[in-house]
């Protein structure tokens, strides 16, 4: 590994920006993050990077490495080809606030709009439920979010077409079959994904399955499964007629 | 919105797509000429896959007879074109290749976070790919196809003998044809439509020991659906290949057994 190596960094704000180079050592076992930190020490005191845990556990210094969405405490340096400069940008798919934060509220709000876990009454007298195991697995998956948000920024419906008004995007689609498959949960969303939440928007392309840093299986375990009950309800005549049959 | 192709990745981004775009090319351009033939998809006692089940046709085992009447003097008259539409929707509107053909033939993305050519974008909640949710109707077609290939491979054991009748045999075309059922079988079993089907539809599956074993094997086959999907093209369309070139003589099959 070269010794230093040129950070290309976004720098800006509402009002606009443009990319900085800075030049700085650089030592094996180094991620993006180190070298930005030390950037921001040693040449850049008014950078603005958010990041909390250093370990991939809190998702909040997700950027954008050389084009891809990335978590830069995650993103070791040997990975990268260090003899032309890194970009660094912030997500593009959220509001910019300084540097390399963006406003990712959006998130928050789509969640509040998801209808809650809502369980079936207890089964025994105490007041508890019985799940088994196997049933319990599969949405187990899905509960080792972040909440990065890695991969609402690098779905093209957001990223490109900016549809966030309509789209919840996959992280949301990830949280919907947490609660829509739980063994115990009775509540039905599909009617709610197919029209509030526009999970026909998603074209499959499996993006956000490719920069989850947990490796979650969003768009096989979660995004098409749910588009299948979905299906069921509203795209399909023959299950409507054996419904209406009351099979 | 960002202008076409604009990037700030550094890798072969478009490798992927290109891959695609000429494996599918490829595939699509060689099945539309072969089953537009009509002749030798059959050679002793193989048949080419695009032309399995035989509906009408020559090559001995056909449903209905030789070549209707009816048959519109304007299309070229082949057997493939009764029943190939099935496996073709399948694959059409299946996941894996949605995904790969929006990304390969339509730029939608053109890759991961490359930016898109068109500002308008529909998806697949409106006409006309709302009508991808058909899926599962062309998956309902297509298991019976398993079937039908898997007696194929039957009566390729089955060769000419010498003294009238058959005799038990094995050819290098009858280990193609197999071949074909597996990966085939491999492909169409590992459906998301079906995983759905036997137990994803479901959200409780204990308690439910056949449902819960079919989910995991449907799950087992699905977790690798793009290699399925692949080998089981390549294998198909090599299938049908191999038929043809023992059929025009170009090619000796050889016989193991
Ligand atoms: S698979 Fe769907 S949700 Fe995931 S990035 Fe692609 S369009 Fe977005
Ligand atoms: S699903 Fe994966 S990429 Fe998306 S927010 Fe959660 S951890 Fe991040
Ligand atoms: S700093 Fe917590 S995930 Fe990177
Ligand atoms: S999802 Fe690929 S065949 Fe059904």
């Amino acid at each position: 590994m070269s010794a230093t190596a040129t950070f290309r960094i976004w720098r800006g704000d509402t009002a606009g920006g443009r990319f900085q180079d800075y030049t700085t050592p650089v030592a094996a076992g180094m991620v993006v993050l180190d070298a930005v930190h030390r950037i921001q020490a040693e040449q850049a005191n008014d950078l603005a990077v958010r990041w909390n845990c250093k370990a991939g556990r809190c998702g909040s210094c997700s950027a954008e490495v050389n084009g891809m969405p990335k978590l830069m405490c995650m993103t070791r340096l040997d990975e990268l080809p260090l003899e032309r400069p890194v970009t660094i940008e912030p997500m593009q798919a959220f509001p910019i606030v300084k540097d390399l934060v963006t406003d990712v509220s959006w998130n928050f709000a789509v969640k509040r709009r998801i209808a809650p876990f809502r369980p079936r009454p207890p089964d025994a007298p105490d007041g508890t439920w019985r799940m088994a195991q196997a049933d319990v697995d599969r949405v187990m998956e899905f509960r080792k979010c972040i909440e990065c948000f890695l991969c609402q920024d690098v779905c093209h419906v957001l990223r490109d077409h900016q549809r966030h008004t309509e789209f919840i995007g996959p992280r949301y689609f990830v949280h919907a079959a947490a609660l829509e498959m739980h063994p115990l949960d009775v509540e039905d969303r599909t009617e709610a994904l197919r029209r509030e939440h526009a999970i026909g928007l998603c074209n499959i392309t499996k993006c956000c399955t490719k920069v989850c840093p947990e490796q979650i299986t969003i768009t096989d375990n979660a995004i098409i499964p749910l588009k299948e009950r979905v299906a069921d309800k509203a795209y399909d005549p023959i299950r409507a007629i054996l419904r209406m049959l009351g099979a | 919105m960002t202008r076409f192709g604009a990037t700030a990745r550094r890798d072969a981004w478009w490798l992927q797509p290109l891959v695609v775009f000429l494996g599918l090319g490829a595939f699509v351009v060689y099945a539309t000429w072969a089953a537009l033939q009509g002749k030798h998809y059959h050679f002793g006692p193989y048949l080419s896959p695009f032309y399995s089940p035989e509906v009408f046709g020559d090559a001995g085992r056909s449903w209905f007879g030789p070549e209707p009447h009816w048959w519109p003097a304007w299309l070229p008259w082949s057997p493939a074109l009764f029943i190939l539409w099935a496996p073709g929707g399948f694959r059409l509107t299946c996941y894996y290749y949605r995904g790969a053909y929006y990304k390969a033939f339509w730029a939608d993305p053109p890759a991961c976070a490359v930016g898109e050519p068109r500002a308008r974008y529909l998806g697949e909640r409106s006409f006309p790919l709302i009508l991808q949710n058909a899926h599962r109707y062309f998956l309902y077609l297509a298991l019976p196809f398993i079937g039908f290939l898997s007696i194929d491979v039957w009566r390729a054991l089955w060769f000419p003998a010498a003294t009238g009748g058959t005799t038990l045999g094995i050819g290098v075309g009858t280990l193609v044809l197999a071949m074909n059922v597996v990966l085939l079988g491999g492909y169409t079993l590992g459906c998301h439509s079906l995983r759905h089907l036997v137990g994803g539809s479901l959200d409780r599956l204990a308690g439910r020991p056949v449902r819960s074993a079919c989910y995991t094997c449907v799950g087992f086959l699905n977790r690798r659906h793009m290699m399925w999907a692949w080998m089981s093209l390549g294998w198909v369309a090599f299938s049908d290949l191999y038929v043809r070139l023992c059929a025009t003589g170009v090619w000796t099959d050889w016989r193991i057994l």
